[in-house]
């Protein structure tokens, strides 16, 4: 077997070079810089490069090819989430610029661990061997593991990254284990060789090969925070600092989807009889709990938690389908649900101070009043979220309902569209402690940075285009999915 | 088709919308500026939708003033709008209630005055956009744009359980409106199924066939929906609250719009689609209508709030017009369409009304009253004749909508229509009942001796209404024409459909089953 990867690869993989290379040029700039704290180039750096990757990315559209002894791959799916990842990676960035300004979060290791962060979420969704996903996958998680932690003196924040890394470590020990049954009963780690494994050798009834399955199963769910997994998100989504929040909420869901859908839609495609049935009672039970559990919530980043739990369930009903086109809407699902909780967060960071994070609904009351501007953006991201049109949330749910009715799945439908309407009630909630209530303290003055500015504009504005002309945009996502219709 | 070469549908929905941006530059401060702004932006809307009423071709079937454009060809969305008889004297209501609204809030808003004008706007943006719309997927968009400017009016410039209330209405129907998208949905794919194409065209959904279970439950998820909007009986809970707590204009937009979506929503929607469900379910629904006819009259007897019992009579008066429209006949069904147009002017009419008592007297029990006939004069003949109106005295509006149901009722199931009569003496019973005891007797309380009469701007807003309650009431001819033929090809078509669907069935095929159920033979309707 021939080991040495021909160089030509390296072309094809220029994006992720890209970002490492900056990750560590971050690291090492700020550690020959003598003042401590804070810094802007750090954050420029980070975004020159987030631009950088994401040009080369789009040069990479409509490629396909097998590379490194098919141990990776670049094709649509896997640039379509690259475009997400990156998208993600600028705007988080953009509002990082401020936030650890204010937050005095040392920002080289900080920007650097973003990169890192987004070089293993590219690498998950663009392999074709479990053990690149799995480095992916670590590469991403240890990143963000440090990340919630960064927060320095923050009780809060090191009790969220411990807790994190603690069942993180717990859920990839199940992903890992669920590859070696796969490997023990199916002989090789190869996606689409688990595939043809699946099919020539009828492993369907192989009780090794389904506990693999199973345990992968865990591991991804643990990742995306589906019920039952679920247990760690609220706490270290509120622990965490709201940028690397948003960041986690965003793109590691998006990673992991991606990874799971490639690995669910190739290797066990074959069996999807067997695990549909799984993950309908998944989605059913992570729509209910994420959705019932917000009604209680009276912290801001607890409540956006819940419902990005509750949106994974929205987002397992198109899994479920098993309909080789519907994966399109997982992914423009999540390209929409990168914009609204993006916008969501940043109002959230907006309004909080160094030291006092105003994340509780009370700081909301009467915003509509004194910030007429800030509360208009978040009405958006909250209706968007509810999925009220003409939304990008709306344009998603629309796709994955009619996904759930087109492969004939009523009850799924049903249940999803009666958890989103309870889901409206705690959105409003929101919306009406904003426009109904008097204020009821002091926020003191409202940082309106033009970096937060800017990424609720853009959030607003894409919510507003994609939710309105859906069009370009789900046929990029159906182009995408095309790898897997062979 | 359209006659007016000029997209005179999309014009309307988006003036308002235009007029709702432009606001937001303005600046908060100017008060009176932002008033005229709006009362300009409202006028102008209904001058446009004037040429609407004049250039409708009352003799042409199917859809006018048509547009369409492309939207997402490969999932059969199109941006298509069109108005036919029905539709058409909906839209005019909706304009015309919106100046007498602006003009109603003049004074009665006092804060946040500029985000209130805009969220008005915004509603009526939403609300022509519904009645237009022939794209079930536009249609859903409208349909649930309407619900966030009307939750904004409720919730921010209500009364003191608005909150409650902005939220109950806002549940109530996304509830509804979410298993109507599924519905959508499973339509949509059932006509690829039958005919490989993919479309969200209402106009072609009509022929969509339907198997046998599919359709009641398709039925049920659109009537369910439609149903909360109107309210019929059982679902009709969110209505007294969000009436009672609404500001006056945004009582008078729910009750003389905003319920009439729903009603417009089986015509346009739920009966033509399904139409074997709709004929199959017309006892259930006929008795839920009767149910909400005599029972909104009781209840409203006992309301010691008169905006709460306003909102109660709502509910009976939008029962007669589920029972026209299930009575598919001529007259019911035209009984009903004019019935909800009765209902705009006339409840309107008493919401405006009550509102202008509550500026002057800021409480609305009954017991706070009595005796303003005295110091009220102008007030008490106005609120005479509207309620005159709203218990149907002939010479009004209400009378034609009223005794054209009871008429098509009697005709389709004479038990409906015996039993529904009663309601039209509670009826009398309540408003006139009610009418005494806040206009005769003697004043008891020293502040109704020091009421001042209604202003300028009073007269002006009621001497609309009344007018529409006069000319409606002696010349119904005028508008009947508009609705004539596309009742009648909505009558024949639905009765196509249902018949096709029991030879489907192989049961005895025709009209024999269909006369039996109508009453009368298909052909000498009009």
């Amino acid at each position: 077997m021939n080991i040495v990867p021909s160089t030509s690869d390296f072309q094809w993989i220029v994006p992720e070079i890209t970002v490492t290379v900056l990750g560590l040029i971050v690291l090492l700039f700020s550690a020959f810089r003598k003042a401590k704290g804070p810094s802007l180039a750090a954050g420029v750096l980070t975004l020159v490069g987030g631009v950088v990757a994401f040009y080369f990315a789009v040069g990479l559209w409509g490629a396909r090819v097998n590379l490194f002894n098919a141990l990776y791959v670049v094709d649509d799916f896997g640039t379509f989430l690259k475009y997400i990842f990156l998208t993600i990676l600028l705007l988080v960035s953009l509002v990082s610029l401020s936030y650890t300004k204010r937050e005095g979060i040392v920002s080289g290791e900080y920007y650097s661990l973003l990169l890192f962060a987004v070089l293993g979420m590219m690498v998950m969704v663009s392999s074709n061997s479990f053990v690149t996903i799995f480095i992916g996958l670590e590469v991403m998680s240890l990143s963000i593991y440090i990340l919630c932690g960064l927060l320095k003196g923050s009780l809060r924040a090191v009790e969220s990254s411990l807790k994190y890394f603690l069942l993180g470590s717990f859920g990839t020990a199940f992903f890992l284990y669920g590859i070696a049954l796969i490997y023990a009963s199916s002989g090789t780690i190869d996606i689409q060789a688990v595939r043809a494994a699946a099919i020539g050798r009828g492993l369907g009834g192989n009780a090794i090969f389904l506990a693999g399955i199973a345990f992968l199963i865990v591991g991804f769910g643990f990742k995306i925070a589906s019920v039952p997994f679920h247990m760690w998100t609220p706490d270290v989504y509120e622990g965490a600092p709201t940028s690397v929040t948003v960041f986690m909420a965003t793109g590691v869901k998006a990673a992991a989807f991606g990874a799971f859908l490639r690995v669910f839609y190739t290797a066990f495609y074959p069996l999807i009889s067997e695990w549909s049935g799984v993950l309908w009672f998944m989605a059913v039970l992570t729509m209910c709990v994420g959705n019932i559990t917000a009604l209680l919530q009276n912290n801001m980043k607890r409540l956006l938690a819940y419902s990005s739990i509750a949106h994974a369930g929205y987002i397992l009903i198109a899994f479920v389908t098993g309909d080789r086109l519907s994966s399109s809407s997982v992914l423009y699902y999540l390209l929409a649900y990168t914009f609204m909780n993006l916008g969501a967060f940043t109002v959230v960071i907006l309004l909080g101070r160094k030291g006092e994070a105003h994340e509780d609904i009370d700081s909301y009351a009467g915003l509509a009043s004194r910030h007429p501007f800030i509360a208009l953006c978040m009405t958006i991201f909250l209706l968007s979220l509810t999925g009220i049109p003409p939304l990008a949330g709306f344009a998603g749910k629309f796709y994955i309902f009619s996904d759930a009715i087109k492969g004939e799945y009523y009850w799924l439908a049903v249940i999803g569209m009666l958890n989103s309407a309870v889901a409206a009630y705690y959105y409003l909630r929101v919306l009406m402690y904003m426009y109904f209530k008097e204020p009821v303290k002091d926020l003191g003055k409202v940082d309106m940075s033009p970096v937060y500015v800017l990424v609720m504009l853009v959030s607003v504005g894409a919510l507003l285009y994609l939710g309105i002309f859906p069009r370009d945009f789900l046929l990029l996502a159906q182009k995408s999915v095309a790898i897997f219709g062979q | 088709m359209n006659q007016l070469s000029f997209p005179i549908l999309s014009t309307l929905i988006y003036v308002p919308l235009l007029g709702a941006i432009l606001l937001l530059f303005v600046n908060r401060k100017h008060e009176t500026f932002i008033r005229s702004f709006t009362l300009v932006f409202s006028l102008i809307e209904f001058a446009l939708s004037l040429p609407l009423f004049f250039f409708f071709d009352e003799k042409a079937s199917g859809m006018q003033f048509v547009e369409k454009a492309q939207w997402f060809p490969e999932w059969g969305m199109s941006y298509s709008l069109g108005i036919d008889g029905i539709s058409l004297l909906l839209i005019l209501l909706t304009t015309f209630l919106t100046v007498l609204c602006v003009l109603a809030s003049w004074k009665a808003i006092e804060s946040r005055v500029k985000e209130y004008f805009v969220t008005f706007l915004f509603l009526e943006t939403a609300m022509v956009g519904t009645l237009c719309s022939l794209d079930l997927i536009l249609f859903y968009i409208f349909w649930e744009l309407m619900l966030i400017p009307m939750y904004l009016l409720i919730g921010i410039w209500g009364g003191p359980r608005r909150v409650y209330a902005a939220i109950k209405f806002f549940l109530f129907t996304m509830a509804g409106s979410v298993l109507m998208l599924l519905a959508i949905f499973a339509l949509y794919f059932q006509y690829h199924k039958a005919t490989g194409l993919y479309t969200f065209n209402v106009l072609d959904l009509y022929n969509a066939t339907v198997p046998g279970g599919l359709q009641y439950w398709l039925f049920g998820a659109f009537a369910l929906s439609f149903a909360i909007k109107v309210p019929m009986f059982p679902v009709h809970t969110w209505l007294p609250d969000a009436h009672t707590e609404a500001p006056t204009a945004g009582s008078v937009i729910l009750a003389g719009v905003l319920l009439k979506m729903g009603t417009y929503g089986f015509l346009r929607f739920a009966i033509p689609f399904f139409p074997k469900a709709a004929f199959d379910a017309t006892p259930l629904i006929s008795i839920l209508a009767i149910i909400g006819i005599i029972y909104g009259a009781i209840v409203s007897m006992m309301q010691p709030d008169v905006k709460r019992l306003v909102a109660f009579s709502s509910v009976s008066h939008l029962g007669y017009v589920m029972l026209g429209m299930f009575a598919f006949n001529m007259q019911g069904v035209q009984g009903s369409i004019y019935q909800m147009l009765n209902h705009g002017v006339s409840t309107g009419g008493l919401f405006l009304l009550i509102g202008m008592l509550y500026e002057r007297r800021h409480t609305r029990m009954i017991a706070d009253f009595g005796g303003l006939s005295a110091s009220m004069p102008l007030f008490a003949v106005f609120f005479m004749i509207v309620t005159l109106s709203s218990i149907a005295l002939p010479g009004t509006n209400g009378f034609i909508g009223e005794f054209l149901i009871l008429l098509g009722a009697f005709r389709a199931h004479m038990v409906y229509g015996i039993v529904a009569t009663s309601g039209v003496v509670l009826g009398a019973v309540y408003m006139l009942w009610t009418y005494q005891r806040v206009m005769f007797g003697e004043i008891k309380r020293e502040e109704n001796r020091q009421v001042k009469d209604i202003g300028k701007r009073e007269v002006l807003i009621l001497c609309c209404v009344v007018f529409f309650i006069v000319l409606m009431g002696v010349y119904p001819k005028m508008f009947f024409r508009k609705m004539d033929t596309s009742v009648h090809d909505y009558l024949g078509f639905v009765k196509q459909r249902y018949a096709s669907y029991l030879t489907m069935e192989g049961k005895p095929a025709g009209s024999a089953a269909l006369e039996a159920l109508a009453g009368q033979p298909l052909k000498d309707d009009r």
